[in-house]
């Protein structure tokens, strides 16, 4: 019959994470890599209790129950700090001269190779451990890199986006995106407000002072705008000269004539462009959602303030309409 | 060739020769764009196309580039995930070459579509090795050349190497180990990666 001894020089080798315990709980020998787990415990002869505390199966608390767990999974884990958590086996050795535990970090190795500074060295040749922190190792470059890579296309996509609802030349919203937002109001069933505003004398600017100070213009009028909306607003570039606000939650006339009178006041403070001063007005016109029952179409609020808009230049330039009923008429009839 | 092959070159140029040099180079390959993905798939015309535009920006010969490359791989503190996982494959350079067998399998297992060629290890006598370098990736065996040099500094160990000719389109690397621990070598700490 093989002596404890023999057995030890065995599992030092094979699984140097062992414990021999005795008949009565105690240890007598345990392997290489479980005792740089605590290099100054005193192992031998100090109860397996003491130094373990066994979390499953439950209710084991003498040797004869440890024994009695011959086969099964243990969870254990120190009773000092660190507490690092274990896996066990137990097998019974001959004649009740009590067990051999075998134990394994599981999945607490990686903080265990770290905390108690193990190498290749400390496991068998035959266990997977470094495979394993080998892969995790990878994988977890691999992944950083795709990551990385997801991170990268995620900003080219908003950047893509962006430039697709975005005039680059003010910064605005395009018709695009104004078309979008004024879907999801509908849809939504929120009250806004619609207004469309037009540049007057804008094309003099183009023609005496040239396309840069038109560019310049528009620039300084899309800050205005912005200056003068809120957060929630859309202000949108819908054509050369021409633009859209929407004003959410917006139902007050009188506070909607303010504003255009403000826009249009703000819009009409001559722009200074390469020495020379460019003035140009605008003309505005609105209409509420509130005005219509039950759903309204995006073309209709359109046509709408387009009517309205219609209606303020023939006013004499510089001023703002809200719609009223009929107005497309008159649009129709003056083109006619 | 796969991204992360394309993306070593990128990172070795870029640091050895500078970020313009980079540019001048795929500006000169015309492939369209400037920078490779690691994990995206370049066709192989792609990827010769980027190293024969290296050859002429930087005027020096491919083989001796791609092996200082394998040496910067291995050595350069911006890499150093790859130089931990190849001492994975020993304790020492020796437990290292036979590990060698293994390294394209374990490429794999990291980056499942990165394939590398098969690598061969004989031991003709103690301390005398050669590597055969299986056909498949151009300048394969000057890369391995660069990696087994800057790993036997890795471990300390002082050897010779040597480009041994080609067996049936296999490029051979004989390898002379001096001396074991001949320097100190730099530490590998199993735990020392941030999770």
């Amino acid at each position: 019959m093989m002596t404890d001894e023999q057995l030890a020089a065995i599992a030092d080798h094979i699984c140097p994470m062992f414990a021999i315990v005795d008949g009565k709980g105690r240890i007598m020998r345990v392997g290489p890599t479980l005792r740089k787990l605590r290099p100054d415990l005193k192992w031998e002869g100090r109860r397996f209790f003491r130094v373990f505390d066994l979390s499953r199966p439950r209710r084991v608390r003498s040797m004869e129950d440890l024994v009695n767990t011959a086969g099964s999974k243990l969870h254990l884990h120190f009773r000092d700090t660190p507490q690092t958590s274990l896996k066990g086996v137990l097998v019974p050795l001959p004649d009740g001269r009590g067990a051999i535990i075998n134990l394994s970090f599981g999945i607490s190795v990686l903080e265990a190779v770290r905390d108690y500074d193990l190498t290749s060295a400390d496991f068998s040749p035959t266990d997977l451990t470094i495979e394993m922190l080998y892969l995790v190792e990878a994988k977890s470059a691999a992944m950083e890199a795709s990551r990385q890579l997801n991170l990268r296309l995620q900003g080219a996509k908003i950047a893509a986006e962006e430039q697709a609802f975005t005039d680059t030349l003010t910064g605005l919203k395009n018709r695009r995106a104004m078309d979008h937002i004024l879907e999801r109001l509908i849809t939504s069933g929120r009250d806004f407000a619609l207004m469309h505003l037009d540049l007057d004398y804008f094309k003099q600017v183009n023609d005496t002072l040239g396309h840069a100070a038109g560019d310049a213009v528009l620039q300084h009028v899309a800050r205005v705008m912005v200056d003068c909306t809120r957060q929630s607003d859309t202000v949108a570039r819908v054509g050369g000269d021409e633009f859209v606000l929407i004003f959410n939650d917006l139902r007050d006339e009188r506070q909607l004539q303010a504003l255009a009178e403000r826009l249009i006041r703000e819009i009409e403070v001559p722009i200074p462009f390469g020495g020379k001063e460019c003035k140009i007005s605008a003309s505005a016109g609105t209409t509420l959602s509130i005005w219509h029952d039950g759903t309204v179409s995006a073309a209709r609020i359109l046509n709408e303030s387009d009517a309205a808009l219609y209606a303020a230049k023939g006013a004499g330039r510089a001023q703002h309409c809200f719609y009223q009923k009929g107005m497309e008429q008159d649009v129709l009839e003056q083109h006619s | 060739m796969h991204g992360l092959i394309n993306r070593a070159i990128q990172a070795f140029v870029t640091s050895t020769y500078g970020a313009d040099r980079w540019k001048e180079v795929m500006d000169l390959a015309g492939l369209g764009f400037r920078e490779f993905e690691a994990m995206l798939t370049y066709t192989d015309e792609q990827s010769n196309k980027m190293l024969q535009a290296m050859e002429q920006v930087l005027a020096r010969p491919l083989p001796e580039m791609l092996e200082d490359m394998g040496t910067f791989l291995v050595s350069n503190p911006q890499v150093e995930a790859l130089r931990r996982l190849l001492r994975f494959g020993g304790v020492n350079y020796v437990e290292f070459l036979h590990s060698l067998d293994d390294l394209p399998g374990r490429a794999r297992l990291a980056v499942s579509d990165l394939y590398l060629p098969g690598l061969e290890l004989f031991e003709q006598a103690p301390g005398q090795f050669e590597l055969v370098c299986q056909p498949g990736l151009p300048g394969y065996a000057n890369v391995m050349m660069g990696v087994l040099r800057a790993m036997a500094d890795d471990y300390g160990d002082l050897v010779i190497l040597e480009a041994s000719g080609s067996q049936d389109g296999a490029d051979v690397i004989s390898i002379t180990l001096v001396e074991r621990e001949f320097a100190e070598g730099r530490s590998f700490d199993l735990g020392a990666h941030s999770l």
